[in-house]
């Protein structure tokens, strides 16, 4: 399954490390953040509910960016 | 500039204030350095912060990391030395000013491009009870009517029910001739009505309609990343660990190498001195942010001239094609057929017309409604009987009583009826009457206009080969091929030859030159998806082609193909100039710093400068309008 989601993010950097640090979450398949569009692409794995992944995936980015935000 | 902006902005000058104002206050000692430490919690509180929790984070090494390291160290060297914190602060200030800067220009760019890219429609106006009420265009279902005013964009595909008009179809296709739409004409969403009033009646849902499809493209391309943009986020992710493994030896080896091998004195402030000035050359910002830029300006930019790019790794491909492979029909030719002679009629030229088209009327080939077409008037069915097809030969009928065979040379052979032969290439239709020849017709495919400059558009833009393919026979395709000045022609070929063929001229290129195929995309998909890179044109409407392509043409004009690689190139050299740019000045910042030739103002140029001239010059990737 694969969902959008607006993001908020100030620099390009961060965006990339956002996009690792959730493709290394579980449950994640895979992930892109586009940074020009402010959008960011989960592709989750069989079975993963993204209701509980998210939250995962936002903590998993403030470590890396403190003041990133996902809207989900 | 949003909220977060302008509070940047208003701390950049406050704390320029306090720093000019600190500059003319004779204050010396613990007081001085008290006084300075207000204008850097001014400006790099924030930093400070999100350093420490880079650190709690265990992400040691960001930006935010090395300017604290930098600026606190440059201040305690200062708290030792000569009292001059302007230095440290400077450092801060300025990376806050290029940080400002950069979302500024990136905010503004991207609006920019968007409303390149404002196809969306907000409001669909529906009829109801007499009135016209504004709604959402999600909501509409197939077979509502809707309403369109002078001056509104078309929210819906759908189909004209009453109204005539002009559409301004721009936005979509980067023309800017309007088109005419009438009654019964079908109309796709995203055009403006210029002139008159129109009722459509929808044919699709917003989700499925055009301009969703378009925005959708458009908005995921970036997504697709290209060569340069992996091996910047490569690059970034080993290049700063680096630079600060690398500082803290400069800090540590020199001095002791001086203190214990050479037996001089360690001078641990000039090095520790480089060691931070390097930490401020290191940050990879101006590459990071400038290579998506590019891409995304190169490719809003060709949006906005009715060039959809499906993604920045498709205009990498564009950008290195040598070889240009065309489907004839749709492509070069308008696939449209006309009569363009009738020769050796023995009767007048509008009744041999007449006698071939009421022949061929039960017919709904191409053929048949060219000869239509060209005849012009309403036919009566009634005056045709017996009407018998004889499979790739032609047909016999009964018009009005007599026996009319129009169809090709096999026919008139099988029916033993001497012909002529035609000297014009095409499709000839013979016809007899009543068993004694009557002459015959010939109906070609017309050359697009502007096919011949855009072959010659794509030689002088450095294509190597241009080579046509098409089922149509040899004689027609050698004309077209002659005509248009291609170097290669593939004629007689079915679908499966196409694919084939390409196969082999992939095989038999350089590896790193491209190969480009142009269809109309309705019957070539399999082929557009094996070349390196397919181009599907004048698909406005045609979902199959926006399906199977990588980069759509909006409207039928060939040139585009040549300014599709143009464009390409030049977003292409952009991002090349910049990543040499960067990292070419970054490399000679460092080594210069490492030397204690650069101090910490070139160091503040080589970050915050290079990010700056890296934006603009990315920006100029959304000018494409001229090339």
């Amino acid at each position: 399954m694969k969902k959008t989601y607006k993001i908020e993010v100030d620099c390009a950097n961060c965006a990339n490390k956002m996009e690792l640090a959730t493709k290394n979450t579980a449950g994640v398949k895979d992930a892109v953040v586009n940074f020009m569009t402010l959008k960011m692409k989960v592709e989750f794995e069989e079975g993963a509910d993204p209701k509980t992944v998210m939250p995962e995936v936002l903590a998993n980015c403030r470590k890396v960016e403190d003041d990133c935000e996902i809207f989900f | 500039m949003n909220r977060k902006q302008k509070k940047m902005l208003m701390r950049i000058i406050a704390a320029a204030l306090l720093m000019i104002v600190l500059h003319f206050m004779p204050v010396t000692g613990l007081l001085r350095f008290i006084l300075y430490l207000v204008p850097y919690f001014v400006i790099g509180y924030d930093i400070l912060i999100k350093a420490a929790k880079g650190i709690k984070n265990r992400q040691v090494f960001d930006e935010c990391f090395l300017m604290a390291v930098a600026t606190i160290g440059a201040i305690a060297l200062a708290l030792t030395s000569d009292g001059d914190y302007t230095e440290a602060i400077a450092v801060m200030l300025f990376y806050q000013i290029g940080e400002w800067f950069q979302s500024y220009a990136v905010g503004k760019s991207r609006r920019n491009i968007s409303e390149l890219m404002d196809i969306r429609p907000d409001y669909a106006n529906l009829e109801v009870d007499g009135r016209l009420e504004q709604t959402d265009p999600d909501e509409i279902e197939i077979g509502s009517i809707i309403v369109v005013q002078p001056g509104e964009k078309v929210p819906l595909d759908g189909v004209i029910v009453e109204g005539n008009s002009t559409l301004n179809t721009s936005a979509l296709t980067g023309e800017s001739l309007p088109r005419e739409a009438k009654c019964g004409d079908e109309i796709i969403s995203g055009c403006i009505n210029m002139t008159g009033v129109l009722k459509i009646e929808t044919t699709k849902e917003f989700e499925e309609s055009t301009v969703s499809k378009i925005l959708d493209l458009v908005e995921n391309a970036s997504s697709r990343k290209s060569k340069s943009e992996h091996f910047i986020s490569k690059f970034a992710r080993y290049y700063t660990p680096a630079v600060c493994y690398a500082a803290v030896a400069l800090a540590v080896l020199p001095p002791l190498v001086r203190m214990l091998a050479l037996g001089l004195a360690p001078a641990w402030g000039v090095w520790i001195y480089r060691a931070l000035t390097f930490l401020v050359i290191s940050c990879p910002c101006a590459l990071v942010i400038s290579i998506p830029l590019s891409f995304f300006a190169g490719i809003g930019g060709a949006s906005h001239e009715g060039i959809l790019v499906k993604g920045s790794n498709y205009l990498e491909t564009l950008a290195q094609t040598r070889y240009v492979v065309f489907d004839k029909t749709g492509t070069l030719t308008e696939g449209v057929f006309e009569v363009s002679g009738i020769h050796h009629s023995t009767m007048e030229r509008e009744k041999l017309l007449e006698y071939a088209a009421l022949a061929e009327s039960a017919s709904s080939h191409p053929i048949s409604r060219s000869l239509q077409h060209a005849h012009g008037k309403e036919l009566d069915r009634s005056r045709v009987r017996d009407v018998q097809e004889i499979s790739g030969n032609g047909v016999i009928a009964k018009v009005d009583g007599h026996t009319v065979a129009a169809g090709n040379d096999k026919l008139m052979k099988r029916l033993n009826i001497p012909h002529l032969d035609c000297h014009e290439v095409g499709t000839i239709i013979h016809l007899a009457v009543d068993g004694a020849y009557a002459g015959h017709i010939v109906i070609a495919d017309r050359i697009k206009p502007h096919a011949k400059d855009a072959v010659s558009a794509l030689k002088s833009a450095g294509i190597e080969k241009t080579i046509m393919l098409t089922g149509d026979r040899r004689s027609i395709a050698e004309r077209v091929a002659q005509t248009l000045g291609l170097d290669e022609v593939h004629s007689e070929l079915l679908p499966a030859d196409k694919v084939e063929l390409v196969e082999t001229l992939l095989k038999a290129k350089p590896g790193k030159a491209k190969l480009a195929f142009v269809g109309d995309g309705i019957n070539d998909a399999p082929v557009l998806s094996r070349a390196d890179i397919g181009i599907a044109m004048g698909a406005m409407g045609s979902d199959a082609a926006i399906e199977a392509a990588d980069v759509v043409l909006m409207d039928d004009d060939p040139m585009k193909i040549a300014k599709a690689i143009k464009i390409s190139r030049k977003c292409l050299r952009i991002v090349y100039e910049n990543i040499w740019f960067a990292i070419g000045i970054k490399l000679i910042c460092l080594f210069l710093g490492a030397i204690g030739l650069a101090n910490m103002w070139l160091a503040i140029f080589a970050d915050v400068g290079v990010m700056v001239i890296a934006v603009l010059n990315a920006i100029r990737a959304l000018f494409v309008r001229h090339l």
